[in-house]
């Protein structure tokens, strides 16, 4: 009945989207399941303001061990400075960041270094180094924190490129400036994935990119998601991507969540701003 | 009510624009601070830095050449106008020399590579700060004063001396020109007169001009940390896009210039102080 209520869960689209949903959901189940010694990522009561505006105001959020939870909301709710408060970028004006048991908002510099080096971050724009080429931008944490030999890395890369389904030898002497936006996504990706990290951050990672292109970003997280089981944060205001990917969702309005749990249940909402957003 | 609203806007205006100044301070301080000690602690970034002493360094070497033989040669030209109705014109040697290695050569290099690569500095650091590279740097645990402002301040450190004395010799070169074209001085003469002005302020470890100290070690070297220091605090505030990026290049040009003719005038009193008098 309540499907019935919703046009756009009447869509075809959106009904394959449920199942998608309903499946990714299964697997979250399991990897939580399988890692139950308490939340990852951890924000307990985060405030945040800049001057007179209230950005962020009380947001409380677990993520689990081997979860994706994505993160929605209009533009300019706040959502890329819940990652960046997480990656330590900003200090929050209130409350706690808890992430693997250490407070990032108290930490030092030097334990910030060191607690980013367990975290992958794919921005929204790449952040790729103008100046370097693809292999230098994929490399660069392995050149910067590994010590190994040069062939060594040059296979990692390699490894890391196929697995974003690039192909080395045609990309790696690429300048980004050189690289079509889905490609710049990727090499970003890549890079964030060079070492392994246990926990990887995506703010709008579909951004700007057409719909073929941002199904199959979609599928490479998901990918992602099963054969590396990283716990993973999804920022995005693409509903369809969110549902798709996400084991859970927050929808993020004034500063506040206004909603958080799985796909299904934002779905049968009844609430005012979650029935809006949905529409 | 209304009066009184209106009656303190300017002052909560002025109080806002105090803050904002202290809060400026602390911060090139602090990064100052952080730059210095980044560049006597591990990781040092060699590669880094050869690439920034062949930016800053080597790329402003045409523009120091051209500055300084201009300005030697103008110097004395103009000089010699006046040293005519003396008969002086053989002092020519002595004023240009002078006023080169003291004053003209470090604070003419310091504004020309200002203008070079400070706005190069800041407008490239801006860049990625608006990109989000500098931000990718950190989530990488790489620290951006470390990468990207430690290379840029050593290599000005290292090229402002050299650059300097490249000026310097240039301009004395200039002014020999003039003297030998306009002016009838023989080689001899005018290179005999820029020995005796710079031999007369006395020499350091027998052999260094006690002028050399000031003019090509002490005022290069905080010109080139004022030209680092600014420029990348200005990249590293950039706000606002490509238009950001532009205002960080000409903030950094402005306030590296201001900054550089203000401290000028404390160190040409401090080194009259502690070597001359």
């Amino acid at each position: 009945m309540s499907d019935r209520r919703d046009p756009l869960w009447d869509s075809g689209h959106l009904r394959i989207e449920r199942e998608e949903a309903r499946r990714l959901m299964e697997l979250g189940r399991s990897r939580v399941e399988d890692g139950a010694d308490g939340p990852v990522i951890s924000l307990q009561d985060l405030a945040l303001h800049f001057s007179d505006h209230v950005v962020l105001d009380g947001i409380s959020l677990d993520v689990t061990s081997g979860e994706t939870v994505c993160i929605l909301g209009g533009s300019g709710a706040g959502k890329s400075t819940i990652l960046r408060l997480i990656l330590g970028l900003i200090r929050p004006d209130g409350g706690r960041i808890i992430v693997r048991g250490e407070d990032v908002a108290t930490a030092s510099r030097d334990e910030l270094l060191q607690l980013r080096r367990d975290m992958g971050m794919v921005f929204q724009q790449a952040a790729l180094f103008d100046s370097l080429t693809v292999y230098d931008n994929v490399g660069f944490y392995l050149h910067e924190h590994e010590d190994l030999r040069e062939d060594e890395v040059g296979e990692r890369i390699d490894e890391t490129l196929r697995m974003v389904d690039l192909d080395p030898d045609q990309v790696s002497e690429l300048l980004p400036a050189e690289l079509s936006g889905g490609m710049k996504k990727r090499v970003g990706l890549a890079r964030a994935l060079i070492h392994q990290p246990s926990i990887l951050l995506y703010d709008e990672p579909t951004s700007g990119l057409d719909p073929i292109t941002t199904r199959t970003i979609d599928d490479l997280i998901l990918k992602l998601q099963r054969d590396l089981g990283v716990t993973s944060i999804v920022v995005t205001h693409d509903i369809r991507s969110a549902f798709r990917i996400g084991n859970r969702v927050a929808l993020l309005f004034d500063g506040q969540i206004m909603f958080q749990g799985t796909p299904e249940e934002m779905m049968d909402s009844d609430e005012g701003y979650v029935r809006e957003f949905l529409h | 009510m209304i009066v009184r609203k209106a009656a303190l806007t300017p002052v909560r205006y002025l109080g806002d624009t105090l803050k904002e100044f202290a809060w400026h301070t602390q911060r090139y301080f602090a990064l100052m601070w952080r730059t210095i000690h980044a560049t006597v602690t591990r990781p040092f970034y060699s590669g880094d830095l050869a690439v920034q002493l062949d930016s800053i360094g080597v790329g402003s070497i045409g523009i120091v050449i051209l500055t300084g033989l201009f300005t030697g040669m103008v110097l004395a030209l103009q000089s010699a106008v006046e040293m005519r109705q003396f008969g002086a014109t053989i002092y020519i040697g002595r004023l240009v020399g002078a006023s080169t290695v003291r004053e003209l050569g470090p604070v003419l290099t310091a504004l020309m590579v200002t203008g070079r690569a400070g706005s190069g500095i800041a407008a490239e650091i801006g860049a990625m700060r608006v990109t989000e590279q500098v931000d990718a740097l950190k989530t990488m645990g790489v620290d951006p004063v470390r990468k990207l402002v430690t290379p840029r301040f050593v290599a000005c450190l290292i090229a402002l001396p050299l650059l300097t004395i490249i000026t310097d010799l240039v301009a004395i070169f200039g002014g020999l020109l003039i003297a030998i074209v306009k002016l009838d001085l023989t080689f001899d003469l005018y290179i005999r007169s820029v020995y005796v002005t710079l031999a007369d302020s006395g020499f350091v470890l027998q052999y260094i001009p006690v002028d050399f100290i000031g003019g090509v070690i002490v005022k290069p070297v905080f010109f080139g940390a004022i030209i680092a220091i600014t420029s990348c605090y200005y990249g590293l505030s950039t706000r606002g896009g490509t238009e950001g990026v532009g205002r960080a290049a000409t903030g950094a040009v402005v306030t590296s210039s201001i900054f550089i003719l203000a401290t000028d005038y404390f160190l040409t009193q401090l080194l009259i102080a502690l070597l001359i008098e």
